[in-house]
């Protein structure tokens, strides 16, 4: 049985009616047409749908819409407010991709990589940007422009 | 630069099948070639842009569509900047000297210069699209039309077109695709290979008012809904409608070797020299090697739409060949091929044929149930890993024999495997997946392989490039199928760069000699003993990593024989699983386009062919894949990649060659090699698992040195 849910996503008040264990993914795919999130898998194991739940990555596709009510979502369209985020400048500077699929995931998880680090005043090493990278797969084998251009995002002004 | 014809100008001979000016300070250029990912579109533009004088950025390529583009057939082999970028070339270079002359003419004037599609002489200037209406595009390529002096497009890197939308999440892919009054569907495909449909209970779906039809035919289950929230729901509401029954087929899996080598197959000679057989002192190495099935894995899953008015389709598709998939369409459907038009829109990555033409078929059968109405079809991630057609099962057996000083004075192989194309419109009956499962349709019939001219399938790469004296190479191409297999990206050259680099180093071991200086004494070919060379100098070659598990391994092949030549050395640890500390590859791909696009392309290859060669295989058990989710089908992470470096040869003034599969059997070569050098063991069974690598030590104790 459908319900109501409000949530914020990228800085706007949503509310979409749907089932409560609609996983986020599809809400905002098919309800609030954001398709930046990309289907994967459906089951977390991929991080193609990755996104910001309250600064946090999750996978949106194991996200029911429920746990996400009253929360502030932020996807790839949203990720920064005033054009394009340091990691995604850095992303096409170093010409980080072949297909793309995956990289929309992978820019959200690197963004909140990137800005705590910086929030934090301190910067990444390539260990702790693999090991945080370790949940996306990417099948073109893009993975070291990958981690290049994430480096460089943290040593960007943002 | 670049001289020679290319074979897509037989279907589009005229300039105009290629470039339009219509649009004032734009070229519009055609192409038959997907965008599949590997930047082909960007690398095209900027031939047309070089050849013609323009900037690159005023160059637009259009998607191939079976309304208007050159057939070229299928996006395959390697081919695309030999074939569309050498008809392109050819192109924009009669166009040119088209408009030149023109100029000429409007200005009075002996000759002009071109910058930025003017051309200017002392006496004014007149651009390219001013004088359009007045020149005649629809007169033949010239292959011979004058080679203007290069404008330093081509050979230069220009950044990927299409990464700064995928980067910012914009619309960039078919899943993203929306139509007004899109609707959306789901196929629920038999629980197992083997079951058909007994029954199904319309009833489970008449309670959804989101539900606008069900589609059932034989064994073909699919749904239809307002949104894709509906459309999975009822997706599960069918499959618990839905009951079925038969027997699970039998599928080759562990003796997949003993399927592969008893099978009925069709068997061609490759390669047979007749000798004499030499006298004296000559010993034989003699060795199996084998890969399992392996799926293609892309990130999204397949994905198309497709809108039927009167009987008439529309279909919009990642395929890699439109004008195919349009003709096996309307082949299953008992269509005119007129009445079909399928449009090329990007997927996700793409390593060959994998389900994007299914899904499409998928698409037509469901949409024909909503008339006017588009219906787009995503696939499951389960189908993608299970459903898709595998990159074919392989057994290499390799004899070679050798004087005591280790030269090499007869090779022997013998390859058994699936055919490795059962592309769209390629065999006797639709290789469409639904086809096989509707009530009119039939079996899939088994795959074959291109003709050796094309470079072959079982038999790619099957004849060393070292002189190995006498030669006997025969393909056994299996005429049957039970596993669905087709094109994955280098398709034989994978498992027979493999055999014959792990055959080479055993033969220079056996004499004592070093893997390099063995390869170079065996070897005439300049390009190739250079690319050995310039990896050699890259990764200090002699230099060998220290430490007791530690391992280095050398890999090298001519692509197909006749494309790119590339070595790979690859430095591991083998201690419970082989970890990959470093790689360095050299590569020669003549001419490069676009050089920061032959490293992307290089590279990314080397890391899908390491995971294929350490991780992946796919597993079956009575009737299905169980390998279908990432768990159960691991693929390369971030962590398990090591460094890589990329030489591209500077080979300005030859001819342009392929990069998408140059570095697949070189780098799973020099893995199993690095192994060998790490531990003594020679593991000829892929992947090269902790488990495999123990069975390899008790299958064969004298396989260490």
């Amino acid at each position: 049985m459908d319900e109501q849910f409000s949530f914020r996503v990228n800085g706007r008040d949503e509310t979409v009616g749907c089932e409560p264990q609609t996983p986020l993914l599809w809400v905002l795919r098919d309800l609030l047409g954001l398709t930046g999130t990309r289907f994967g898998c459906g089951a977390g194991s991929c991080g193609a749908c990755t996104v910001l739940v309250d600064r946090s990555p999750v996978h949106s596709c194991d996200t029911p819409i429920w746990s996400v009510a009253g929360h502030a979502v932020t996807t790839i369209e949203g990720l920064s407010a005033d054009g394009p985020h340091a990691v995604q400048r850095a992303l096409v500077d170093h010409q980080a991709g072949q297909c793309g699929y995956c990289l929309s995931g992978i820019a959200v998880r690197s963004a909140a990589l990137v800005d705590r680090a910086r929030e934090e005043s301190r910067t990444l090493d390539e260990a702790e940007v693999r090991d945080g990278l370790d949940g996306h797969l990417c099948r073109c084998g893009a993975h070291n422009r990958i981690v290049a251009a994430v480096l460089a995002a943290v040593e960007a002004p943002p | 630069m670049i001289a020679g014809t290319s074979p897509s100008l037989a279907a589009s001979p005229t300039v105009d099948w290629w470039l339009d000016f219509t649009e004032v300070g734009i070229v519009r250029a055609a192409t038959g070639k997907s965008e599949l990912g590997q930047g082909i579109s960007t690398a095209l533009a900027q031939v047309v842009a070089d050849a013609l004088g323009v900037a690159v950025a005023r160059v637009r390529m259009q998607p191939p569509s079976t309304q208007g583009s050159p057939d070229e057939g299928f996006t395959a082999g390697s081919l695309s900047i030999q074939h569309s970028g050498t008809a392109l070339d050819a192109a924009a270079r009669t166009a040119r000297a088209a408009f030149e002359r023109a100029a000429c003419e409007s200005l009075g004037v002996g000759e002009v210069t071109v910058v930025d599609g003017s051309c200017i002489s002392a006496g004014g200037a007149v651009t390219y699209w001013q004088l359009a209406a007045s020149v005649d595009l629809s007169v033949a390529v010239d292959p011979g039309a004058p080679q203007p002096l290069p404008a330093g497009i081509v050979g230069s890197t220009v950044g990927r077109r299409d990464l700064q939308g995928k980067v910012m999440g914009g619309p960039s892919y078919i899943h993203d695709l929306r139509l007004p009054e899109m609707a959306y569907g789901r196929v629920l495909r038999p629980p197992y290979r083997g079951a058909t449909l007994a029954a199904f209970d319309d009833a489970a779906l008449s309670g959804d008012p989101s539900v606008m039809a069900s589609v059932i035919d034989g064994s073909f289950v699919g749904v239809i809904a307002r949104t894709e929230i509906d459309a999975r729901r009822a997706l599960e509401l069918a499959r618990v409608a839905a009951t079925w029954t038969g027997t699970p087929v039998s599928l080759a899996n562990d003796d997949v070797v003993d399927f592969l080598t008893a099978a009925q197959a069709d068997v061609t000679s490759v390669a047979s020299s007749a000798e004499a057989t030499p006298a004296g002192d000559v010993q034989e190495l003699r060795a199996r090697y084998t890969r399992p099935f392996l799926a293609h894995a892309s990130i999204g899953p397949s994905t198309a739409a497709a809108m039927w008015v009167e009987d008439s389709l529309r279909v919009w598709s990642h395929t890699q060949g439109v004008y195919p998939l349009r003709n096996d369409i309307a082949r299953a459907l008992g269509l005119p091929r007129e009445n079909v038009v399928v449009e090329h829109v990007e997927g996700a990555g793409c390593y060959g044929h994998n389900g994007a033409d299914d899904v499409a078929y998928d698409a037509a059968l469901l949409a024909r149930a909503v008339p006017g109405v588009p219906v787009h079809v995503t696939w499951s991630r389960e189908d993608e890993l299970g459903w898709s057609p595998f990159g074919p099962a392989m057994v290499v057996d390799i004899a070679a024999r050798h004087r005591p000083d280790g030269t090499i004075v007869s090779w022997s192989w013998n390859g058994y495997s699936n055919g490795h194309s059962g592309r769209p419109a390629t065999l006797v009956t639709p290789s469409l997946l639904a086809y096989a499962d509707q009530g009119l349709g039939s079996p899939i019939p088994p795959s074959g392989d291109p003709p050796p001219a094309a470079g072959h399938g079982t038999a790619r790469n099957a004849v060393p490039i070292y002189s190995v004296g006498s030669i006997s190479a025969t393909a056994h191409t299996l005429s049957e199928m039970p596993v669905r297999a087709s094109a994955l990206r280098s398709l034989g050259a994978h498992l027979n760069v493999f055999a014959i680099e792990s055959h080479i180093d055993d033969l220079a071991r056996r004499c004592g000699a070093d893997p390099l200086a063995y390869r170079l004494r065996h070897l005439e070919d300049p390009r190739a003993r250079a690319v050995l060379e310039r990896v050699a100098d890259m990764s200090d070659w002699t230099h060998r990593p220290a430490g007791d598990s530690s391992g280095r391994g050398l890999g090298f092949a001519r692509y197909k024989g006749t494309g790119a030549w590339c070595a790979v050395v690859v430095d591991i640890e083998a201690q419970e699983r082989i970890r990959l500390k470093r790689m360095w590859i050299a590569v020669d791909v003549g001419r490069a386009v676009n050089p920061d696009g032959v490293v992307n392309q290089i590279e990314g290859g080397a890391v899908q062919a390491a995971s294929w060669t350490l991780l992946e295989q796919v597993r079956l058990a009575d009737g299905r894949v169980i390998s279908d989710t990432w768990e159960e089908y691991p693929i390369l992470r971030f962590s398990d990649v090591p460094p890589i470096e990329v030489a591209v040869l500077d080979r300005t003034h030859q001819p342009w060659l392929g990069a998408g599969e140059a570095s697949m059997g070189p780098t799973a070569a020099a893995i199993g090699n690095a192994l060998a050098d790490a531990t003594g063991i020679r593991a000829r069974r892929l992947p090269l698992t902790p488990q495999a690598i123990v069975a390899a030590l008790e299958e064969d104790p004298d396989s260490t040195y």
